[in-house]
């Protein structure tokens, strides 16, 4: 599709313009940081910003948009920052992405927008996250929330049940308030947010900044149900027959994580990703006994996986004071599917890496809890399925350390609670709903989007399943007051 | 904020809750439990559903004032509320004419298995109920318990009432005078439950016991309630919390149960520290007045 280019506020000579250094994000201090759960990341500066955007070329079939799942229009920001019109590019923002200060936060930029930026090519991509980020807070302090954005449509009538309040639920919400459909998004738990706020840290995703994206949501009209388990407390049946919803979406997420079925895995002090994140994040354990969660203060901490929540779990232990917080991993750093970036970050605040290692076997104290693992060293051998070099165990190599606490990070297979409740709905084998390209599951009028379809994707991906599920639910409400 | 109807303490330590909770009375089965948070720096705790009424709203759980959520929970009032209330979760019991069904229960265990024996007996069962407890003053739910099944016994550790012993020792003379049992649900204490599964394993009567383990979102995301039954990992929350007696290892249970001792200890500590500052702010106010 051709797109009209949008108006240049870049005052910036072409050349000069290549000169500009890629602004780095101002971080709090490794060391300090690493003994607080305040946020790493501390924002761009308005001059930061400024700079920042006008380092964009305002190519002529720019690709920036392509890379981003939703379909930002990062051209049209980045103009609008250039005329230092912060809040009107948030704005624009907010046209395609409902969530600007969650997303310049946690996308993988990396491997998105940024990665098929132009400018990257001979020098390094616009930091099209960080101006996200920034327009995204700005105008959270300084703009009017989501009421400039929105002008409340005509009443459908319909009304819509999202089964979820993380990142697939919220997107759907927005698009769908928009449309003028009554909107309730139902949470199993008491907070809003699913993963965002059970899983990502505040150090990563501070808790106000998502309850602000919420608040904006509720000020938009939809409504928040919490405490409320789709499937047990009541049934989707129920929900469209007894209670009148038209459509509903479930975005469910991930759901029951998956453990390596090793010796040990049991004993006391070694945990599931999910169970050691949501006991700091959701129930603050790292605030104990102020709050009343309790949760392991380790010495000697090791984290099992490679991928961005590996390195939320690692990090968080080692801000709990750990003396020692290690990723195990079984590949090496090449391999690892988390984003550079907490790599990097996890690096500079001390966390060790040991790869190429895996463990098979944790050993106990006479009381049930964890005081050692065994692991092997492994090597790298011919390319696997999913294209990266299989690991494979050395002869010999066996050997034990001393942990005293353990937290496995291999993955999430899928929650069996809606196929438990509800059999209509299609599941494949590894339990996650089948759904189309556009969310529509076995079922009419149900649709399913997120890692509850995909598995365990990132929240950018499961705002982009959401929103195509909108679109399809507009569609079939639509279709369904025509006939 | 979830209203509580009616509190009342129904013997020492052990209080009982009518709670305000239409969808999960309407919904809730014999063996589910809820999750609750008594304040908003609170902890998630499973209870057990004891009873529920459709038409008035409401649900009933018993709680024994054991660490610090559970002594919180119980200084609570008619009138007060809960910071946060879900459920009803865990897979209902699974009920059927077994012939003669036994239900042993220790503690509170026996609000739990209150359920479980109606369901029982409206299933065409014979059910008796054997009532553990360590002495006359704990023992819960006697007479409601005498209205749905066939017979009561009753044990005590002290021999304050009904037989001197262990529940497993008036199971034991049952089988003396020649009945014999088809199916047996035991609830209540992790030794008691264990005890029970031991005995039964060996005279080879199916067993059924409801596993109470650490859990935080009750809904299969975290997995802190994983213990094993029959050489497998399970979720207490989402495959439970009933399983198979004989099949369950009981002693990694206890062990997992005694995970947080510390720091529950602790909480504990800083808790009742809390109160007896209120308690003295108060009796303060009292001397000023007066």
């Amino acid at each position: 599709m051709k797109r009209e280019r949008p108006e240049s506020f870049n005052t910036v000579p072409m050349k000069e313009r290549m000169i500009i250094p890629r602004q780095d994000m101002p971080e709090q201090d490794a060391l300090l940081r690493s003994t607080n759960f305040l946020e790493v990341n501390l924002g761009l500066t308005h001059e930061q910003a400024v700079f920042e955007a006008q380092r964009c070329i305002e190519c002529k079939s720019p690709t920036c948009m392509d890379g981003c799942p939703v379909s930002i229009k990062i051209p049209d920001f980045i103009q609008l920052i250039c005329k230092e019109d912060f809040v009107g590019a948030a704005k624009k923002i907010k046209e395609d992405n409902s969530l600007p200060a969650i997303c310049g936060r946690v996308c993988p930029q990396e491997t998105q927008c940024e990665e098929v930026c132009v400018m990257g090519k001979r020098f390094e991509p616009v930091a099209i996250g960080r101006l996200e980020r920034f327009v995204a807070d700005y105008s959270m302090q300084h703009g009017n929330g989501s009421q400039e954005t929105f002008d409340k449509p005509a009443s459908s009538g319909q009304k819509v049940a999202i089964v979820g309040s993380g990142p697939a639920g919220l997107a759907v919400a927005s698009d769908l308030i928009k449309e003028g459909h009554e909107v309730t998004v139902f949470e199993a738990l008491h907070e809003f947010g699913g993963v965002l706020v059970y899983g990502i840290p505040e150090f990563r995703l501070p808790k106000s900044i998502l309850r602000k994206e919420v608040a904006s949501l509720e000020d938009m009209g939809v409504k928040f149900v919490k405490n409320f388990i789709v499937g047990r407390t009541m049934t989707i049946q129920e929900l469209m027959a007894d209670e009148g919803y038209d459509a509903v979406f479930l975005g469910l997420g991930a759901g029951l994580p998956r453990f390596m079925n090793i010796p040990g895995e049991n004993l006391n002090g070694v945990y599931s990703a999910n169970e050691f994140l949501t006991r700091s994040n959701l129930m603050r354990g790292y605030e104990f006994p102020e709050w009343d969660t309790p949760l392991y203060r380790a010495k000697h901490a090791i984290i099992v996986g490679g991928g961005n929540t590996a390195m939320d779990a690692v990090r968080t232990a080692k801000r709990l004071g750990a003396d020692e917080a290690s990723i195990v991993y079984r590949r090496s750093e090449e391999e690892m599917p988390a984003r550079n970036e907490e790599i990097h970050h996890a690096k500079e605040e001390g966390v060790k890496f040991m790869n190429l290692v895996n463990p098979i076997e944790f050993i106990s104290d006479d009381q049930g809890s964890v005081v050692a693992a065994k692991c092997l060293r492994m090597e790298l051998g011919e390319p696997d399925e999913s294209g990266r070099r299989r690991p494979v165990p050395m002869e010999g190599s066996e050997f034990v350390m001393d942990v005293d606490m353990v937290v496995i990070a291999v993955g999430n297979g899928s929650n069996p609670l809606i196929s438990q409740t509800t059999p209509e709905i299609e599941t494949n084998k590894w339990g996650n709903i089948v759904a189309d390209e556009d969310g529509r599951t076995s079922m009419d009028g149900v649709f399913a989007g997120g890692d509850i379809v995909s598995g365990g994707a990132t929240v950018i991906l499961a705002m982009g399943a959401g929103r195509k599920s909108a679109v399809a639910i507009n569609e079939y409400l639509k279709a369904k007051v025509g006939s | 904020m979830y209203k509580i109807i009616k509190a009342e303490f129904i013997a020492p330590n052990v209080k009982s809750f009518i709670l305000e909770a239409p969808h999960i009375a309407k919904k809730r089965q014999a063996g589910q439990f809820i999750i609750l948070r008594v304040h908003d720096k609170g902890e998630r705790i499973p209870i057990t559903i004891a009873d529920s009424n459709t038409e008035e709203g409401w649900i009933n759980i018993i709680v024994q004032g054991l660490g610090k959520t559970s002594a919180h929970l119980n200084t609570l009032e008619t009138g007060d509320y809960l910071q946060d209330l879900v459920g009803p979760l865990g897979l209902p019991t699974h009920i059927e004419n077994w012939g003669t069904l036994v239900c042993m229960s220790g503690g509170v265990g026996t609000a739990e298995a209150l359920p479980i024996a109606a369901a029982g007996k409206a299933a065409g069962n014979r059910v008796i109920s054997i009532i553990g407890a360590r002495n006359k003053d704990l023992i819960i739910a006697e007479d409601q318990m005498a209205e749905v099944v066939d017979e009561v016994r009753i044990s005590t550790d002290d021999g304050s009432a009904g037989r001197h012993g262990l529940v497993t020792d008036v199971l034991q003379d049952l089988m003396d005078e020649g009945i014999k049992p088809d199916m047996i649900v035991a609830i209540g204490p992790l030794p008691m439950m264990a005890a029970v599964s031991n005995q039964t394993k060996e005279i080879g009567i199916p067993t059924m016991v409801s596993l109470n383990a650490i859990m935080v979102d009750g809904t299969g995301m975290c997995g802190a309630c994983r213990a094993t039954v029959g050489g497998k990992t399970v979720f207490v929350c989402v495959d439970g919390p009933e399983f198979d007696g004989h099949q369950v290892d009981f002693k990694e249970l206890g062990s997992r149960q005694r995970m947080y001792k510390k720091q529950e200890e602790e909480s504990h500590k800083c808790f009742l520290e809390r109160q007896m500052k209120k308690m003295k702010a108060e009796q303060m106010k009292v001397e000023v007045t007066s």
